[in-house]
């Protein structure tokens, strides 16, 4: 039923079950995969349980070995390596190293957001990406604590005064997204949001040429 | 069956010797282990209500899309003040209070093994407790979230004295729950039933001592965290502050260090309880013991190698992540291992559906589907998803309720008869049970599907468009639900209290120790003391309670008032010693009171009035001390069936030596934590090198070290005088001893004072360097005054070479202070110039 509940209507602007860029799409397939897997072994493991009440059925001494040491430490651990490789593959496809990526620096405050860019004049509170090519996503913060998140793109990372973290992501279509701060920040923290534009290839090389985002129809 | 036949005169000499003193005073100088762990109890579920309510604001507000019910700033209190109090006033101090209750009747003791502590204990409790309450009525209560990240929680971003409060509160809580632990693992090492070995101990000793070393090493850290956090906000020490050399990622590191390992120290005393209670409702023995007490230390150990995993989003490096996830999941295993063990269990016997089973079930459906959520938050990359989103949420609390709650419901009503000797209503507890299971899940299982949706942790409010509105909704109907139950399950409890019939000796069969005492309990638990040859004695033995109340144990006769209880060795469960327990006593409370008047000096930045209040402590504590141990021999006493030890204080393994150790770990856990700090600082924070450094101390370190070091060798020449009985020697040598400490200490100070440190408050690097030296003088001072004290003893008469076992305790101090001397001033030496 869960299943159906999340093809059904999970939508909306900040669902990471509306997935609209590849790493995004990959944690929803994850989670997908991880929802069935998780849903079996419930109805397993209490299945067994309700057994343990129907003492015509169930025989009644089974070797400690059986149950712990081929149940509770063989099965669990085959289970757990299994998923841990999927972790491990899909993980290590968003690290941001390799490979041609635009850079854009994301600065996090008490409650704005402000990104600035390599070649380019600075955008304010909009973050500008193009379509289906990667960027780093350098994070940092000036005062406290937040997170940059984009819920549709792919995950979030940390904005700590201090410090830079990269994050890549990459949209798969034109269009806005919203942006999230993910970490208590304080009072402010609930609306301490922004939006990112992905644009087309031709905007975007418009746009890194100094074209602002009124001329190109995005205001 | 009916009330156990006593032997009328030795009960009434126990009830004289054992009782707390009549009335008001009772209250106040009262330590007996009973008395405090159901005070201790009363307490949680006072708080969890509170906390419970607070969660009910919670549900209100997120009810309705755009709810004006209260704005961020109360959001913020509401909840912070949730997550704390249910995570600090409620979790831990509930299964304190069962483990103090339940621990030495399983064991087969008539009281813990420091009942003063455990009253100290108790009142630090109710003082920091009543800071955080206090705190929450005046409308200036924490709201940082409970886990109190900085900046936002420094100084610049939360002027007032909200963070402070939860600084201090938990700090002191913490005192409390470190005490607790020190005392449980003694009380289970020692003071057992004779022939109750390690492998014949209950499983819930077992997990109660897997939990106290878990705290003895896993508070230390967040106490550091908090007390360099409050001398960053009071003195401004750059400790976490990013533009002096500090940074916030160490109190995320030193917060988590204990954040983990502090999910496993709730969930184990509550598996713990699921142990002993779940063979009980099948009629049979635990599957795989063996199995389990390893998996209890597998998981002890494997829960301070996964902190990380509430800090995959702060850029970690990658095979780091890697490493972390590996051991987040593998958690999984030893898990698994007491889950199946517990379904094997019930396959096994013959279960039966009685209310403390319904409980148990609710927590398998629960904890279970906890447990895999917990694997998918372990998974890195969808915890760059899920991490701070209501998924997190609803994982956290399938996991602590599925994982403590229900257990510890399951284990109220399951001890309940012996807590207040008469039998359940029928019916109401079945109630409560359902609505308590089917308004959990309709609260919690869809908000992880929210969660996904993109709904944030902490946000006070949201939109109607985000598509949220029906599932938040569900949430608080159920929400109200499961209060409803709550409600019910006290009602049922109170009820049951006051108006309902007399249970027998055992209403569930239970075949541990606890019920071969009276129910309710006497202050003494038995008259007599078990002998124990298997696991489950009172299966061996179902009228044991009965011999024992007639005398026909260990101790059956009382001798110089004294409060007696026996200590064995810690493997076998030989017969060592007799140990001889405090009464009732005002120490607890007045230091309690002391300790207390510290942080609220420190609350109201009367920060010159604090040295009062440690003069305080300093003299109450000696005080305690002096009140034990005995200036005439004693030797070997009669200990009842034909055996005869002498009483502990002149033996060396006694209960003080061991809790002296305990408390050393857990000294030398916060020692370590703040040379991660400095190494962590150094290497990871922004701002390094500092722009001034200490400059040359070689000749202070070499003086502090010679003379710390002569003062451990003369102490050791003192002790061995002692054994010689030349005691005349071993003063003037004690008395050397505290000088060569004293001469450490103000090579020390010279460090501090003499114009070699650069201002602390510029960089992290003077802050650390002079948090290290207090460290050390703080060391050395109180190995100067416990060598004070233990001159004294020898010249007062209460040390001889057979009594000799303080001045063990005051070595193991004395020569720490020493260690940490050579230690610290070499890394100072080492660190001198820093650029």
């Amino acid at each position: 039923m869960a299943v159906l509940l999340v093809l059904a209507g999970c939508g909306g602007d900040v669902s990471t079950l509306d997935p609209a860029g590849p790493s995004a799409t990959s944690i929803a397939m994850m989670w997908s995969v991880m929802l069935i897997g998780a849903t079996f072994i419930t109805i397993v493991v209490l299945s067994l349980l309700a057994l343990g009440f129907r003492r015509s059925v169930v025989p009644r001494r089974i070797p400690e070995s059986l149950w712990l040491g081929y149940g509770a430490i063989g099965i669990v651990s085959v289970a757990l390596i299994a998923l841990l490789i999927y972790g491990f593959l899909v993980g290590g496809g968003q690290r941001p190293i390799g490979g041609p990526a635009t850079t854009i620096r994301a600065t996090a405050q008490q409650w704005h957001w402000h990104f600035s860019y390599e070649a380019r004049a600075p955008t304010g509170a909009v973050l500008v990406m193009p379509v289906g090519h990667p960027v780093t996503v350098e994070v940092t913060a000036t005062d406290v604590i937040h997170g940059f998140w984009i819920p549709r793109l792919g995950g979030k990372v940390d904005a700590i005064p201090g410090h830079v973290n990269r994050l890549r992501l990459q949209a798969d279509r034109p269009g806005r997204f919203v942006g999230l701060c993910a970490e208590f920040c304080g009072t402010g923290h609930r609306d301490h949001s922004f939006t990112a534009i992905a644009l087309s290839p031709a905007d975007w090389r418009a746009f890194m040429d100094g074209a602002s985002l009124e001329a190109l129809g995005h205001d | 069956m009916t009330e156990p036949l006593l032997d009328p005169r030795l009960q009434r000499d126990l009830d004289r010797i054992w009782s707390p003193e009549p009335g008001w005073r009772g209250v106040l100088t009262n330590v007996n282990h009973t008395d405090i762990g159901k005070r201790f109890m009363i307490a949680a579920v006072v708080y969890f209500s509170v906390a419970g309510l607070l969660a009910m604001l919670i549900r209100a507000q997120l009810a309705s899309p755009r709810s004006a019910f209260v704005g961020p700033e109360i959001y913020g209190q509401i909840f912070t003040m949730h997550g704390t109090l249910m995570m600090f006033m409620f979790a831990i101090p509930m299964f304190e209070g069962l483990a103090l209750y339940l621990l030495p009747k399983m064991l087969g003791s008539r009281d813990m093994a420091f009942p003063r502590i455990g009253a100290y204990g108790w009142w630090c409790y109710v003082f920091g407790g009543a800071m955080l309450l206090g705190s929450m009525l005046v409308g200036k209560a924490p709201d940082g979230g409970w886990f109190m990240y900085t900046p936002l929680s420094s100084r610049t971003y939360t002027p007032g004295i909200n963070a402070d409060i939860w600084l201090l509160g938990a700090t002191f809580v913490e005192i409390s729950a470190i005490c607790a632990a020190v005392e449980i693992a003694v009380t289970v090492l020692k003071l057992r039933a004779p022939g109750m070995s390690l492998v014949r101990m209950p499983l819930f000793a077992w997990y109660m001592l897997a939990t106290s070393l878990m705290m003895v090493f896993g508070f230390p850290p967040l106490i550091l965290g908090s007390v360099l956090l409050e001398v960053e906000r009071a003195f401004g020490w750059p400790f976490f502050d990013p533009t002096r050399g500090g940074d916030s990622l160490l109190w995320q590191h030193l917060f988590w260090l204990f954040g983990h390992p502090e999910v496993y120290i709730i969930f184990l005393p509550a598996a713990g309880v699921v142990s002993t209670i779940l063979p009980v409702m099948a009629r049979t023995r635990i599957v795989g013991y063996g199995w389990i007490v390893a998996s209890i230390f597998a998981l002890a150990i494997l829960s301070f190698g996964l902190w990380v995993h509430h800090m995959f989003t702060v850029g970690i490096p990658h095979m780091a992540l890697a490493f972390f996830s590996v051991a987040s999941t593998l958690v999984a295993v030893p898990t698994a291992v007491q889950l199946f063990a517990w379904i094997a269990t019930l396959w096994q016997g013959r279960p039966e559906l009685k209310l403390p089973m319904l409980y148990l079930l609710g927590m398998f459906s629960v904890f279970v589907m906890g447990g895999l959520t917990g694997v998918m938050l372990a998974i890195v990359p969808f915890n760059w998803q899920a991490h701070d989103t209501a998924f997190v949420t609803a994982h956290l609390h399938y996991v602590l309720i599925g994982g403590f709650v229900f257990p510890i419901l399951a284990g109220i009503v399951h001890w309940l008869p012996h807590v207040t000797g008469r039998a359940r209503i029928p019916r109401l507890g079945e109630a409560a049970f359902w609505l308590i299971f089917l308004g959990f899940h309709a609260t919690f299982l869809l908000m992880h599907l929210v969660g996904l949706m993109g709904m944030r942790r902490r946000i006070d409010t949201y939109d109607a468009a985000a598509g949220w509105t029906a599932i938040n909704l569900l949430s608080s109907v159920g929400a109200f639900v499961m209060a409803f139950g709550f409600a019910l399950f006290l009602a049922d409890c109170v009820l049951q209290r006051v108006v309902n019939r007399r249970s027998g000796q055992s209403p569930w069969g239970g075949t541990t120790l606890e019920w071969a005492t009276a129910v309710p309990p006497r202050s003494y638990n038995f008259a007599s003391l078990p002998a124990v040859s298997s696991r489950d004695p009172l299966m061996d033995e179902p009228r044991m309670a009965v011999r024992l109340a007639r005398g026909g144990g260990y101790l059956a006769a009382t001798r110089y008032g004294w409060r007696e209880t026996l200590g064995v060795d810690t493997t076998t469960g030989r017969i060592l010693q007799i140990v001889v327990l405090p009464g009732s006593s005002a120490l607890p409370i007045l230091l309690a009171g002391a300790t207390g008047s510290f942080f609220l000096f420190m609350l109201a930045g009367l920060y010159g009035l604090t040295p009062l209040s440690l003069v305080l402590v300093v003299a109450i504590s000696w005080r305690w001390a002096w009140t034990t141990g005995s200036t005439s021999e004693h030797g070997e006493l009669p200990a009842g069936l034909g055996s005869s030890v002498p009483p502990h204080f002149e033996t060396q393994d006694t209960p003080g030596w061991w809790a002296s150790i305990f408390t050393l770990s857990a000294n030398g856990t916060f020692l370590a934590s703040l040379i991660f700090g400095f190494a962590f600082l150094w290497v990871v924070a922004p701002g390094w090198p500092p722009p001034a450094c200490l400059g040359p101390i070689g000749t202070e370190t070499a003086i502090a070290i010679l003379a710390s070091t002569a003062g451990s060798a003369s102490l050791a020449v003192a002790r061995r005088m002692v054994q010689r009985g030349s005691l005349g020697n071993a003063i003037r040598l004690g008395a050397a001893a505290a000088a060569g400490m004293g001469v450490a200490l103000v090579a020390v100070a010279a460090i501090a004072f003499g114009g070699t440190l650069p201002i602390v408050t510029d960089h992290a690097y003077a802050a650390v360097a002079a948090a290290l030296l207090a460290y050390v003088a703080m060391h050395l001072a109180l190995a100067a005054l416990m060598l004070a004290y233990g001159t004294a003893r020898i010249g007062t008469g209460y040390v001889s070479p057979r009594r000799s076992h303080e001045l063990a305790i005051i070595g193991q101090w004395t020569h720490y202070a020493t260690a940490t001397t050579l230690l610290i001033l070499v890394i100072l030496f080492l660190a001198q110039s820093c650029r």
